[in-house]
């Protein structure tokens, strides 16, 4: 029990340095992700093929391949730029997050029947009305499922943060362990994870349910 | 409003041709809609009906012609046989002059029946919501729908949802409303609530332009019938004329086939 409350110290400094990069992304990753999706599903082709190149990119590679070129490797850059570890991690995540969400994002768009565009220009709703008022509500209604695992995913990818020497919640842990040769830091990073997937199941379930008073 | 564009037809569409890639769709179509007109269009599939409402207000673009809504034109081709629009704001302020219902509805799903009437009205006109909700509830008590108001579309039946559409297109105080096959979708025993309701509008006046199978509807309700096959209007003349009389061999088949 003493153990546990020396830990616990150090445990939610770190869960606080994991949140912050949580947040941080999530706040600049889903707008990002939307303009993403609004070039790529406009009739500006050559702007709509550099978002699909862009996605591409951040797909077809690793996160952490991501993640130490912009901290590591942009030095070397022509002009090369040297970046502390938080903003090098906050822009990895933003960057790789908002291609993953601009998809999504797409796929519902896209999902959205024509004639609904019809029926709002024909009311005299312009393209920007009929996204914002017509369009988008009734795709946060269909995105919501995958958008919410995205996010639970990102809560356990920021533990990439490590290869930075960022004292997130499981580096923590693991240097705990290290030093006191314990797994018991890994258990109680794992309660942590755990419980902070829980409140964000809870808020995913409460929005669905907001939006299950209508069918379609 | 200038006072002598109130003499103007209501629409005036000359030579209208419309091609999608290289099948034309619209061969040449001509037809003048004045005030109070309640024109039914009928004719097989395929024959460019649909495309033809469509033209008419904006969904589709045409490739030569000329269409005026009220006395404003629309689109013209020139000598050299250049095909313009007026400016995207003309159009708009233009095609806002025409209300128009589908086949398959397309109420708003996400909104409530209330909130589909008066979405355009505050978006678009922005009207505040104490004016437009008074006469909200009128349109839904004229369409017998103003217990459904706080209902979602996907409650109702086809019939209530097409006299919802019918509701949202009026709430915008269009001057002239479009029907493209509002009964198409409709189990039968449901039909007649939405005719009923297109046949009070036609009462009231309402300049309509209706696409149509429903042969005994057109034949009672229209002023004028117009039957379309492959592209081209091959008659438009008075129901009682052109139902009892048909002056061409098209005409007589397609009526034959129908009834
Ligand atoms: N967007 C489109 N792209 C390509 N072809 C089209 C398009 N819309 C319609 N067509 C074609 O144009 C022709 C006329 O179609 P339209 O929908 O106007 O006929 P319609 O008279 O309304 O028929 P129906 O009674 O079946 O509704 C058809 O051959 C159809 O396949
Ligand atoms: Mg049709």
């Amino acid at each position: 029990m003493d153990y546990l409350l020396q830990i616990i110290g150090p445990l939610l400094e770190g869960t606080a340095v994991t949140l912050k990069v949580f947040f941080i992304t999530l706040v600049l990753a889903l707008p990002l992700g939307l303009m993403l999706a609004m070039v790529r599903v406009s009739r500006y082709r050559i702007a709509s093929g550099v978002v699909n190149g862009y996605i591409w990119l951040m797909r077809g590679t690793p996160l952490l391949l991501q993640l130490l070129f912009i901290y590591f490797g942009l030095v070397h850059m022509p002009g090369g730029i040297t970046l502390a570890a938080f903003p090098a991690a906050i822009i990895a995540f933003t960057l790789n997050y908002a291609a993953y969400f601009a998809e999504i994002f797409r796929g519902g768009i896209q999902s959205i029947d024509r004639g609904q565009y019809e029926a709002a220009k024909v009311l005299g709703l312009s393209y920007g009305q009929t996204m914002r008022r017509i369009v988008m509500p009734q795709v946060v209604k269909r995105i919501l499922p995958p958008v919410s695992n995205e996010i639970i995913t990102l809560v356990k990818d920021t533990a990439l943060i490590y290869v930075l020497a960022m004292n997130d919640l499981l580096r923590v842990a693991r240097g705990i362990s290290n030093r006191d040769f314990t797994t018991f830091p890994y258990l109680g990073a794992a309660v942590i994870y755990l419980a902070m997937i829980l409140v964000l199941t809870i808020i995913f379930q409460r929005m669905e349910k907001r939006y299950a008073v209508y069918d379609e | 409003m200038p006072s002598t564009m109130n003499d103007a037809p209501m629409i005036v569409a000359r030579d209208i041709h419309k091609r999608f890639g290289t099948l034309e769709v619209l061969k040449g179509i001509s037809l003048e809609v004045k005030k109070g007109d309640v024109i039914a269009i009928i004719g097989p599939s395929g024959s460019g009906k649909s495309t033809l409402l469509r033209c008419l207000n904006h969904l589709e673009t045409i490739d030569r012609g000329r269409i005026e809504i009220e006395g404003e034109t629309l689109v013209s081709t020139d000598a050299d046989d250049v095909c313009r629009y007026a400016p995207d704001a003309t159009v708009q302020r233009i095609c806002r002059k025409m209300g128009m219902v589908f086949q398959l509805f397309n109420l708003f799903p996400h909104l409530t029946v209330m909130q589909n009437l008066i979405e355009a009205p505050i978006t678009v006109k922005g009207m505040n919501r104490e004016m437009v909700l008074p006469k909200a509830e009128a349109l839904l008590r004229k369409v017998g729908l103003f217990e459904k108001r706080d209902s979602y579309p996907s409650r109702l039946s086809g019939g209530q949802k097409q006299r919802v559409a019918i509701a949202r297109a009026l709430a915008m105080e269009p001057d002239i409303m479009l029907f493209d096959e509002p009964t198409s979708a409709l189990d039968p025993e449901l039909i007649g609530e939405v005719l009923r309701t297109i046949r009070q509008l036609a009462e009231e006046h309402m300049t309509m332009l209706v696409v149509t199978h429903e042969m005994a509807f057109a034949r009672e309700v229209s002023t004028q019938t117009i039957f379309m096959d492959e592209g081209e209007i091959v008659e438009a003349r008075s129901p009682a004329e052109l139902f009892a009389n048909p002056q061409h061999q098209r005409t007589r088949a397609f009526l034959e086939h129908m009834l």
